[in-house]
């Protein structure tokens, strides 16, 4: 069976308490604005000294208060990651805000059914 | 035979060595331990390098503006590209080039300047499709993709499953059964433009190589005209095993290169180590890994040299290169294997290469033909003719 294709946990307040008590695990996660848009898609890769905490206290403290985000725990967050990317961009004709500043080099494109 | 390099190739192989570890190895450090691409300025520099020692394009054939280098060096020139932490399957991250799929170059001459020009200068990128939900050791059987007959072309209709790089390709080669009564000779191999309506890249499939995904794919009412056949109608099948034969030389060669790192790197801890008192390598059990290390490695190593040697001769080579893909992909796995159990604790991190090898090497027994229908394709030389 495949896995779910987009993530749909629900979103928590961006702040560094939330971010101090997540796994230190590698994966991905998404930020998002206030109202819910996806503004940027990231991975806490091997090479974050504490995986998705210390991605999520960097992003905390970057982007200050009004902010959401949600993680998955996985340890292809590499190939994960641009799955995100490509099916947000299948979905909105584009890729989140942040994403699009500095987009991967070689982004496929994706039709999911 | 004597697989010793000759002076010209230990010239080769000393200079390929060299980059690896001067240019390929230091920027790797910096990277994402699962990371398949270079920064684009460090891949146009080094790209700039490899082009400068006459080795860009290693693999495409001199009439086509190769560097000329045949099979037997080509293979021992692979196993030193292999020997990084990407090694296995982006040897020095594709700064010596690509050749694209081994098929295209059988191309007629409109297909050669629509695809395989614009891929061996770098503006296009190709997909293999062949492997389908249905099975991919017996595609000859399995394949249920149709290609039935339309205005002057063909309707497409089906799924490939497990395809490398679709999703970033412009055209891929697509094997569709164009005859259902006739089995392995009713089948075609057509080029499809990732343009082409009805072509669906539909999902990622995730596998242990988390450094690049495969994906499937969905042909639906998908239609291509006959200008996009590949080779003659239901003949297509013949087309995917030559490739398929062939590929299997090199891709040996990247496991050796990714088993003599491992190796190089257990040797280097086992003297370095103690426990209880003693080095490692002053321990039996130790030296005994090693040994089969070595074993493992000299043994893909030969039966790859000698299946080169054989294509290098224009002699059949099928065996040889199933011999060749056994030893060096259950090998390989096994040398990793010993390697990171030497390594104890560390082997199993990520601050090592060792894990990613560990983990994509494992697809090199599934991969380019399983073990099974290699040990297959040996049985039938066996007990087709006399042993030799
Ligand atoms: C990461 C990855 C990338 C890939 N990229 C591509 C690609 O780009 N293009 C593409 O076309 N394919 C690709 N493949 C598919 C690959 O070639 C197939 O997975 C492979 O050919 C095996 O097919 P299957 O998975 O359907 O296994 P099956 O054919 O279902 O076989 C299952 C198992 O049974 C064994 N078996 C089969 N027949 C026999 C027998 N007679 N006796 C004993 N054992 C038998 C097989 O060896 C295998 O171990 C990729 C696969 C992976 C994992």
């Amino acid at each position: 069976m495949a896995i779910r294709l987009r993530l749909d946990k629900p979103w928590q307040p961006l702040t560094a308490e939330a971010a101090t008590r997540l796994p230190g695990q590698l994966g991905v996660y998404q930020v998002a604005d206030a109202k819910g848009t996806i503004i940027y898609i990231g991975q806490a890769g091997a090479r974050s000294p504490f995986g998705l905490r210390s991605e999520l206290q960097r992003e905390a403290s970057a982007r200050g208060p009004g902010h959401q985000f949600r993680v998955e725990v996985n340890q292809q967050y590499r190939t994960r990651w641009f799955e995100l990317l490509m099916v947000h961009k299948a979905d909105h004709g584009s890729l989140p805000v942040d994403n699009a500043k500095n987009p991967p080099p070689a982004l496929g494109r994706l039709s999911p059914a | 035979m004597d697989f010793e390099p000759n002076s010209e190739q230990q010239m080769l192989i000393d200079q390929v060595r060299r980059y690896v570890r001067e240019e390929i190895i230091p920027l790797e450090a910096k990277l994402d331990p699962d990371a398949s691409e270079l920064d684009p300025t460090d891949q146009a520099r080094l790209v700039e390098k490899t082009k400068a020692m006459g080795l860009y394009g290693i693999d495409i054939p001199k009439e086509f503006g190769g560097p000329d280098i045949d099979i037997v060096t080509r293979v021992l020139l692979a196993i030193e590209m292999a020997q990084h932490r990407a090694g296995l399957y982006v040897p020095c991250y594709g700064t010596f080039g690509g050749a694209g799929l081994a098929q295209i170059f059988e191309a007629n001459e409109d297909q050669k300047e629509r695809y395989l020009y614009p891929t061996l200068r770098g503006e296009k990128k190709p997909f293999f499709g062949l492997t389908e939900p249905s099975g991919g050791s017996d595609p000859a059987r399995a394949i249920q993709t149709r290609a039935e007959r339309k205005d002057n072309g063909w309707v497409l209709n089906g799924a490939k499953i497990f395809i490398s790089g679709a999703d970033r390709a412009q055209y891929g080669i697509v094997f569709a059964r164009t005859d259902a009564s006739k089995g392995r000779a009713g089948i075609t191999c057509f080029i499809v433009d990732a343009e082409t309506p009805g072509f669906h890249v539909r999902r990622v499939v995730h596998t242990l190589r988390s450094s690049s995904y495969a994906t499937e794919l969905e042909f639906k009412d998908c239609w291509v005209s006959d200008h996009q056949i590949l080779g003659e109608v239901n003949k297509g099948f013949a087309v995917a095993n030559d490739r398929l034969t062939r590929q299997r030389i090199p891709y040996a060669a990247g496991c050796i290169g990714v088993a003599i790192a491992a190796h190089e790197m257990a040797v280097e801890w086992a003297k370095m180590r103690s426990t209880f008192g003693e080095k490692l390598a002053n321990r039996q059990a130790i030296q005994w890994m090693l040994v089969d290390n070595e074993i493992d490695i000299r043994t893909a190593r030969h039966f790859t040299l000698e299946a080169a040697e054989k294509a290098r001769r224009g002699l059949p080579f099928r065996t040889e290169a199933a011999i060749a893909k056994l030893t060096a992909s259950e090998g390989g796995g096994r040398v990793v294997d010993r390697s990171m159990q030497i390594h104890g604790g560390m082997g199993m991190t990520k601050d090592l290469p060792l894990e990613r090898w560990y983990r994509e090497m494992r697809i090199r027994r599934v991969g380019e033909g399983p073990s099974e229908v290699q040990r297959m394709v040996i049985a039938r030389e066996i007990l087709g003719s006399n042993l030799r």
